[in-house]
């Protein structure tokens, strides 16, 4: 029978290994449940794996995808490294996304060009805002963040339902639940003509960067992760639990917000009850099947990305329900976990013992 | 001859990255008091679980009165007549002795009926206890008569008890004593797990010394003498140290009455501390864990600011209020007890836990200085440094700390706060868990630090360490500090009345005269 040892030091190995192993697995999962529902199994992987990149314009749809699950998962390595569970940032997109409506429908034929980046600067506050109430009240009532953060995207949620049906409808949609189209001026820069990525993707690659040089080459990089790591040795250093909390919640919510605010003014240019479309979730995966490191992040987002246009293409070729995206995201995911365990124990064939 | 109680032979047992216990064997007489002696880290903890079923050996032979057993679990020990007292104490705070104890019990007897046994058991071998007082307002003795109490309800042929004086003031361990040859008369067999030798040899009649996973010798303690059962515990004797006179500078830390309620609910109020480390001298407090160590080292530490600003000063500045890392920069540097977790983060380097007290290697000025950008070559260069200068033995500056032994990490800390010149130096339990060799030069290190004329104030449960290192003693009890002794003043027996809390009393009493 097979038994699991303990190793006596983590496999470097295997921590690189490990999220192949998963996707490995996950893709074998794949062909099973393709050839369960009666299709083949070769088409099914071929619309999941190599039509997200078989020309410019897939990758450019890769890309408008990867973006904000990128920034979001950059944000949340910040929280998780540092033991703070902001399990929330879909509300801080979502808000994210209305702040940064509410300045573009301000504008008009005359605003100048650059207005785009108030745009995203409205965005920024607006993620923040949403996620320095569960800092709040984490810091002041010690009211336990994975709930109030999961609680305020609803809230969130909320708040744009009544915003689109009601007072920021427009008068000229037909009763549509959606504001009006922004104004032209207000369009995120696109990288190429005829293609819907636009320079989000820059700030995402920035980001990564700055996350890198900020986790592994700062002092208050370190001072934030020690927290994560052992409390009580960042109590003995001095560094400040409550920076801490309120840094990693800013950043987070502000890199979410930033997502939200590029969505809105990028590909969606409305605001309608269709923007929460479960980055916010899906980037919790990304961030940690990344192995929390923002070079690792930058393959997991596109992975992911691949999963949500797999998803859709499944839909319209092969007559499969969307929700194929959550099964492989969810399959991804739990792998990770069970292959994880090959870091601290190898796997070990034994004779099967006589018990007397 | 009567036949052996235990007989092991050949036991190892083999873990990823080290051998525990290589080719051991091990003979109990009916009636022996014997001891396992060895460091920590020579593998008689690993030997004693095993024996409880515990722990599965690769190899080798138990025998128990005769007949060769396979014990799989503690259950299967306890049928046999194997019982253990273990050094971390399994109650719950929250239960009375009674029911602590029920729950290891056959689940038909009624709470009563419990109780009347132990009553039983406690007249017997004057245990003397309560069975309905709750397990949390019991002395750390009590709590260890319980579980000795729990043991013997079983009624055991032999009985292990694993390190069970490190919790105790002298006199409770002469108490103990007095019920373990009183067991051992009665036919019973005792198993005494310790690395204190003087105990060893008031104790037990015969010794199994253990080293790096083997025995290194089998010997009648009482014919022994501390140096030949150190020799075959370490294999080389300890240098021995030496102790300058030297007159003590200006106060450093003055501690004014200093009172701090609990911050949960089962520490100890500390109630008002005077406390004075001058200069050029070793200060000693001594005391069982558990009555105000924890809470006044949070406390002259920074990492409870609570205290009032006024109650503490460094070099007549008030710093009650200030945070570690400001008293930090004024000089105050603490190690402390716990090294995994709170001295050093256990997943990250020897390089990189530098940086939770030290900022060499953080750039201070222009853009770099803004950012904090660390400077990784000399963070490396500076924990190689260290490395080097106390022989800690690790893989490199790139070692996790986790992967240290408790003496070389501790090497590595004390050397991380000494380096850093500190006027005082705060020290609790500097040695514990720590093997002879390095106590030995952690104690060099500490009294060549005293001699550069740096303040230190050491808190430890080992009197022996305390009086060797200390030019004066404190003593510590249910919150309240002693007044000082001088190293001259100091002698075992007094400390360990006053680890009671008695010199109250003679204070009282002086006051009458």
């Amino acid at each position: 029978m097979l038994r699991l040892e303990p190793r006596a030091q983590t496999s470097a190995l295997w921590r690189y290994a490990s999220p192949l192993l998963a996707l490995a697995l996950t893709v074998a999962l794949g062909v099973l449940l393709f050839v369960a529902l009666g299709k083949d199994p070769v088409r099914g992987l071929q619309v999941f794996f190599w039509e997200p990149i078989k020309n410019a314009y897939a990758w450019s749809e890769l890309i408008v995808k990867g973006t904000p699950l990128l920034l979001i998962a950059l944000g949340l390595a910040v929280c998780f490294r540092s033991n703070v569970w902001n399990i929330g940032a879909e509300g801080q997109f979502v808000m994210g996304a209305i702040f940064a409506a509410g300045v573009a429908l301000t504008a008009d034929a005359n605003t100048s060009s650059w207005f785009w980046l108030c745009i995203l600067l409205a965005g920024v506050v607006g993620g923040m805002v949403w996620a320095g109430i569960a800092a709040l009240l984490r810091d002041r009532f010690n009211a336990n963040e994975i709930l109030v953060s999961l609680m305020l995207v609803y809230v969130a949620v909320m708040v744009l339902n009544y915003l689109v049906y009601g007072p920021w409808k427009d008068p000229l949609g037909y009763n549509f639940p959606q504001t009006k189209t922004f104004e032209a001026v207000t369009q995120i820069p696109k990288l190429m003509q005829g293609l819907r990525v636009n320079v989000g993707v820059f700030m995402a690659l920035a980001g990564v960067a700055g996350l890198w040089v900020f986790l592994f080459r700062t002092h208050a990089g370190f001072a934030q992760q020690v927290g994560g790591l052992a409390p009580d040795a960042a109590r003995y250093a001095g560094f400040s639990s409550r920076k801490a909390l309120w840094l990693a919640f800013l950043v987070s919510g502000g890199a979410a917000g930033l997502a939200g605010a590029l969505e809105v003014a990028g590909p969606l240019r409305q605001l309608t009850p269709f923007v929460p479309a479960g980055y916010g979730f899906a980037a919790i995966i990304v961030a940690f099947v990344g192995r929390l490191n923002p070079v690792g992040m930058v393959f997991s987002a596109l992975l992911m990305s691949m999963f949500y246009i797999g998803g859709e293409l499944a839909q319209s070729r092969l007559g499969l329900p969307r929700s194929l995206t959550g099964v492989f995201q969810g399959l991804l995911l739990f792998n990770l976990l069970a292959c994880d365990t090959l870091m601290n124990y190898r796997l070990r064939w034994m004779r099967a013992e006589r018990t007397n | 001859m009567s036949e052996s109680r235990l007989c092991l032979s050949n036991i190892t047992k083999r873990y990823p990255a080290v051998v525990a216990n290589d080719g051991v064997s091990l003979n109990v007489q009916p009636g022996e008091i014997h001891a396992v002696l060895g460091e920590n880290g020579a593998g008689k903890s690993t030997l004693m679980k095993i024996i409880y079923g515990a722990v599965k050996p690769d190899a080798g032979d138990i025998r128990f009165n005769g007949q060769t057993v396979h014990i799989r679990n503690p259950q299967e020990a306890r049928a046999l007549g194997i019982s253990m007292v273990f050094q971390h104490f399994s109650l719950f705070d929250t239960l009375s002795v009674a029911e602590n104890v029920w729950l290891g019990l056959d689940k038909s007897l009624s709470l009563e009926q419990v109780s009347q046994k132990i009553l039983e058991k406690a007249s017997q071998y004057g245990l003397d206890i309560e069975p309905s007082r709750p397990v949390h307002t019991l002395s750390v003795g009590e709590m260890q008569r319980v579980e000795i109490i729990r043991a013997l309800l079983s009624d055991p042929q032999l009985l292990i008890l694993d390190e069970p004086t490190s919790v105790l003031t002298p006199q409770a361990v002469e108490k103990l004593f007095v019920v373990l040859r009183q067991l051992a008369s009665e036919g019973r067999s005792i198993l005494y797990i310790s690395h204190k030798l003087h105990e060893i040899r008031a104790l037990c009649t015969t010794c199994t010394v253990m080293r790096a996973g083997r025995v290194t010798g089998v010997c009648d303690p009482r014919q022994e003498t501390n140096a030949s059962l150190s020799q075959l515990m370490i294999g080389s004797l300890p240098p021995e140290l030496q102790l300058r006179p030297q007159t003590a500078g200006a106060p450093v830390l003055k501690v004014q009455d200093l009172s701090l309620e609990r911050d949960d609910p089962f520490g100890v109020d500390l109630h008002h501390i005077h406390l004075q480390v001058r200069a050029g001298e070793v200060v000693g407090i001594a005391g069982v864990s558990g009555n105000g160590q924890r809470e006044l080292l949070r406390a002259l530490s920074g990492e409870d600011t609570r205290a009032a600003h006024t109650s503490m000063v460094l070099a007549d500045t008030a710093v009650g209020h200030w945070s570690p890392a400001k008293k930090r920069e004024a000089g105050l540097h603490f190690v402390p007890e716990e090294r995994l977790g709170r001295g050093a983060v256990p997943s990250l380097s020897l390089a990189q836990n530098l940086l939770l007290t030290r900022h060499e290697a953080v750039a201070q000025h222009g853009l770099l200085g803004l950012l904090g950008w660390l400077n990784l070559g000399s963070l490396q260069r500076q924990a190689q440094a260290i490395i080097a200068r106390y022989q800690v033995k690790a893989g490199g500056a790139d070692a996790l700390a986790k992967s240290l032994s408790g003496g070389n990490l501790q090497k590595f800390l004390v050397g991380r706060e000494i380096e850093a010149a500190p006027r005082l130096l705060i020290v609790s339990q500097p040695t514990w868990g720590v093997d002879v060799g390095a106590s030995a030069q952690i104690r060099a290190a500490l009294l060549a630090l005293r001699d550069a004329g740096c303040a230190v104030l050491v808190v430890s449960e080992e009197l022996e360490e305390l009086l060797e290192l200390s030019d004066r003693l404190h003593v510590i009890a249910d919150g309240r500090l002693s007044p000082a002794l001088s190293r001259e003043q100091a002698n075992v027996s007094l400390i360990g009345e006053w680890m009671s809390g008695l010199w109250q009393k003679e204070e009282a009493y002086h006051v009458a005269a």
